[in-house]
């Protein structure tokens, strides 16, 4: 994570829960399923705050493979990855529109902390 | 570092002189130093040999006989190389020690000891994670494979046994 | 099929034992996720885009009506009421979570399945040919022989952390429909001039970023010798395989880089030390393997099938499907059914749980219950006696699984993608289902002919579209999706690298391109000519500059 190039700002932090594997968004204070509640960073300072929240969350066996995301606000101030393969993994796969968040299923069975 | 063997915790009672002129009863030397070591033994100390998962088990061989042990490096857990060198000596006879050395998961020892292993050498941090028990437990955690030649028992002869008890 | 005995049995339980108390070891910080991760891969267990994956063996391509309704089941409880077959015949789930992981392994044990090795640098799934047993071309079953090697490779304590993945293929035939090329080891059943039963071994093949097709180190191998010397093949590759590189790990660049003939003679070496009857399987051993794939009882009957004959004359569509779906068995009165699960517009190699159980059902009463799935990603049922296919078909046509295109254009393989893989670059499946649409039309279909494209998302080639015979390749090109698009590749036994034709396209204009190939093919060709043979008469030439050419559609 750490060694990882920092991808332009605006950025979130996403991961994969480790034991349910859904797709997992940093709040500011816990992990959701839902992308719209992720806490986006604008400045260097937010963005080094998430990478920080990334490497606690990895090393307390929480979540894994979790790296930041840039993304363009839409019009509910929410973020959408710029990167196709982001927006798939944020949305679901798209050639199943009735499965994944899309379609308001969620894989997880906690929330993680 | 911690050892450990197929019954647990292990006093490590090598001591490493790479250049092997340490005045100990066992010493364990770098391989490049090996000639050297057994050429000067004249103390009668059992001599050892640490290697890198590169060294041809041939290069091994004109020396089997007068070593006690060797101890094959694992640079990474999966890097599976000293396996195949542990099988490689233990054909050519060698009987004395085998030593895994390095960063092994605890699920690969009961694989280390079917290819020839005795024991292995774990880096602490790696010790620290992985206590002792979960070693043991691994180890018998498969109670018969496939394969002939890697350990006393296998599927296969377990087979042949059950077909001639039925005859 | 082969049955499980308590050896057999015992080591499936104590592998999910052994599963479930590493998944606890992870959880509590005993294994980093660095070290774990090989272990759930080697246990099936991806990290994919949305949620974990699980990939079951399915080995050599043999299942029971009773395992894949047991599938069914797992599709239902722990996902999301489909699975996915892939090119190397394994069954995948999509949305599994880790911790229902041991529970699906214990409901698979139950059926003798596993998903042991199923991924990891460690000796995968053996495939074999899918009308092994039924085809009348076949020298000897290729089956024991890839039971024996799946025994013998299962937690294999010297080939478990080799440099790299290493997949090895049996055909028994002299056509070769398992694609042995392609593999690392690829293994042909043959007759020497005495009449021996023996092996040709054929090395270093692979797709993947380098594509190469393997080649003959021994041409006849005794079938006594064959543990051991797989046992130094594999000897020689973990001790001499390149790690400093994942992308030159695998066998075939060792291969390429010291040549066939030395890596031949380094094998042979290592072979001449080792005590060959002390790791051969006893003969007793191997009969007992080879017992459980006899022929089955088959009836005898009329190669003229008077109800089939009178079916096909009543309706059309049966006519089509039987025609195109149908392959020739090597005992009167029967047919090895192809059920396509390309139907148009679905995800290639895609199947419900509620289609999975009609299958089972039909292969329980019409097949002597057992199925193959095939590297294309379809099913076949091995044993139907013609008589019964009409009832056969009709069933798939409620089911929506009788489409009659095995074999032809819309018959298209395809690997999951970005839709649902983590290493994509593109997605697959909406090409398949774009180009399926295009060329749904059944006539059509059938003018074009024999016809195979094969679809990857990325160049780890799982869609093996080097070897389609028109390839197409997911990319990022920009920002956006890119599909390159290679001609001529072949899978069989005169296995061929496909050539690419230029530039990469968007996804919006592969269709055209595809189409613009095909038109090519159909104005040129002779008399009976393929599509494959006609690119091989052209070249690549004629072909490439209808790529070329852009469409000048109207705005
Ligand atoms: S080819 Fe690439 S995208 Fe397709 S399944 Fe394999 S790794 Fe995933």
């Amino acid at each position: 994570m750490s060694t990882a190039k920092r991808p332009p700002l605006p950025v979130i932090l996403l991961a994969n829960d480790l034991l349910d594997g859904e797709v997992v968004f940093w709040t500011g204070t816990h992990w959701s399923p839902e992308p719209k509640d992720a806490r986006i960073a604008h400045d260097d300072a937010s963005a080094t705050a998430l990478e920080g929240a990334a490497a606690k969350a990895l090393s307390a066996n929480v979540v894994v493979d979790a790296y930041l995301v840039d993304i363009t606000t839409d019009a509910n101030g929410h973020g959408v990855p710029n990167h196709y393969r982001e927006k798939i993994k944020t949305e679901g796969p798209s050639v199943r529109r009735d499965l994944g968040k899309q379609a308001g299923l969620y894989n997880i069975v906690r929330s993680g902390t | 570092m911690p050892l450990l063997d197929r019954n647990g915790s292990k006093l490590d009672d090598w001591t490493i002189s790479e250049d092997g002129t340490a005045d100990a009863p066992r010493i364990l030397v770098a391989f490049e130093h090996l000639k050297d070591a057994l050429a000067g033994n004249g103390r009668g100390r059992r001599i050892g040999v640490a290697i890198a998962n590169t060294v041809k088990a041939d290069a091994l061989a004109p020396f089997l006989n007068d070593i006690d042990l060797v101890s094959i490096a694992f640079p990474a857990y999966g890097d599976g190389r000293g396996f195949s060198i542990a099988k490689q000596l233990r054909h050519a006879g060698f009987k004395g020690t085998l030593r895994a050395a390095g960063p092994l998961i605890a699920d690969q020892f009961a694989y280390a000891l079917a290819c020839g292993f005795d024991e292995i050498d774990l880096p602490q941090a790696q010790a620290a994670r992985q206590p002792v028990e979960q070693w043991v437990h691994a180890a018998a955690s498969i109670s018969n494979t496939y394969q002939r030649g890697f350990g006393a028992e296998n599927i296969l002869d377990a087979r042949h046994a059950a077909r001639l008890a039925r005859k | 099929m082969y049955r499980y005995d308590e050896f057999d049995a015992r080591l499936v339980r104590e592998r999910v034992a052994q599963f479930r108390d590493q998944v606890a070891r992870r959880l509590d910080g005993s294994l980093s996720e660095d070290e774990f991760k090989p272990l759930r891969l080697k246990n099936g267990v991806y990290l994919q885009l949305h949620a974990y994956m699980l990939r079951i063996a399915v080995p050599y391509g043999t299942l029971s009506s009773r395992q894949l309704r047991q599938l069914a089941l797992i599709g239902e409880k722990y996902d999301r009421g489909y699975g996915h077959f892939t090119t190397r015949t394994n069954m995948q789930f999509n949305w599994p979570r880790l911790r229902d992981v041991p529970e699906i392994l214990d409901l698979l044990a139950d059926v003798e399945m596993h998903c042991i090795q199923t991924s990891g640098n460690c000796i995968r799934n053996v495939t074999a040919d899918h009308f092994a047993g039924i085809a009348a071309d076949e020298i000897e079953d290729p089956r024991p022989t890839a039971e024996l090697i799946r025994q013998w490779s299962s937690l294999h304590p010297e080939f478990d952390y080799l440099p790299r993945k290493f997949k090895i293929a049996v055909t028994g035939a002299e056509h070769d429909r398992a694609v042995v090329r392609a593999h690392d080891i690829g293994l042909r059943i043959l007759r020497n001039a005495k009449g021996e039963i023996g092996y040709e071994v054929m090395v270093g093949g692979g797709l993947g970023r380098t594509p190469m097709i393997a080649k003959t180190i021994r041409s006849f191998l005794p079938k006594a010798d064959l543990l051991a010397y797989l046992e130094a093949v594999l000897r020689v590759y973990n001790l001499e395989g390149r790690r400093d590189n994942k992308y030159k790990a695998r066998v075939k660049i060792m291969v390429h880089e010291i040549g066939a003939e030395e890596f031949a003679r380094r094998v042979e070496a290592e072979f001449a030390r080792l005590d060959g009857p002390a790791i051969a399987a006893d003969p007793e051993e191997v009969a007992r393997i080879a017992a459980y794939f006899a022929s089955p009882a088959y009836e005898t009957l009329p190669a003229r099938a008077s109800g089939f004959e009178a079916a096909k004359a009543e309706n059309r569509a049966f006519a089509t499907w039987a025609s195109v779906n149908l392959f020739t068995h090597k005992v009167p009165g029967y047919a090895a059914a192809v059920i396509s699960l390309k139907g148009i517009g679905d995800a290639p190699g895609d199947i419900t749980s509620a289609q999975m159980r009609v299958v089972a059902d039909l292969a329980e009463t019409y097949s002597l219950d057992e199925l193959r799935i095939t590297h294309a990603q379809n099913i076949v049922l091995p044993y139907v006696k013609k008589d019964d296919l009409f009832v056969v078909s009709q069933t798939l046509v409620e089911v929506g699984l009788a489409t009659a295109n095995a074999g032809l254009i819309t018959d298209i393989i395809a690997c999951p993608g970005l839709d649902y893989c983590s290493l994509a670059t593109a997605r697959s499946i909406p090409i398949a289902q774009a180009l399926a649409h295009r060329f749904a039309d059944e006539k059509r279909q059938l003018e074009i002919g024999e016809l195979n494209i094969k679809i990857s998302g990325c160049i780890n080639a799982c869609g093996h579209h080097h070897v389609g015979h028109i390839g197409i390749l997911g990319l990022e090109k920009s920002g956006q999706e890119s599909y390159q698009i290679t001609l001529g590749g072949d899978a069989t036994e005169t296995a061929a690298i496909g050539e690419i034709l230029g530039p990469g396209v968007p996804a919006d204009d592969v269709p055209d391109a595809i189409e613009r190939i095909v038109s090519v093919y159909l104005a040129q060709r002779t008399s009976g000519e393929t599509f494959i043979e006609a690119v091989r008469r052209l070249g690549l030439a004629p072909f490439k500059a209808a790529f070329l050419e852009k469409t000048h559609a109207p705005a």
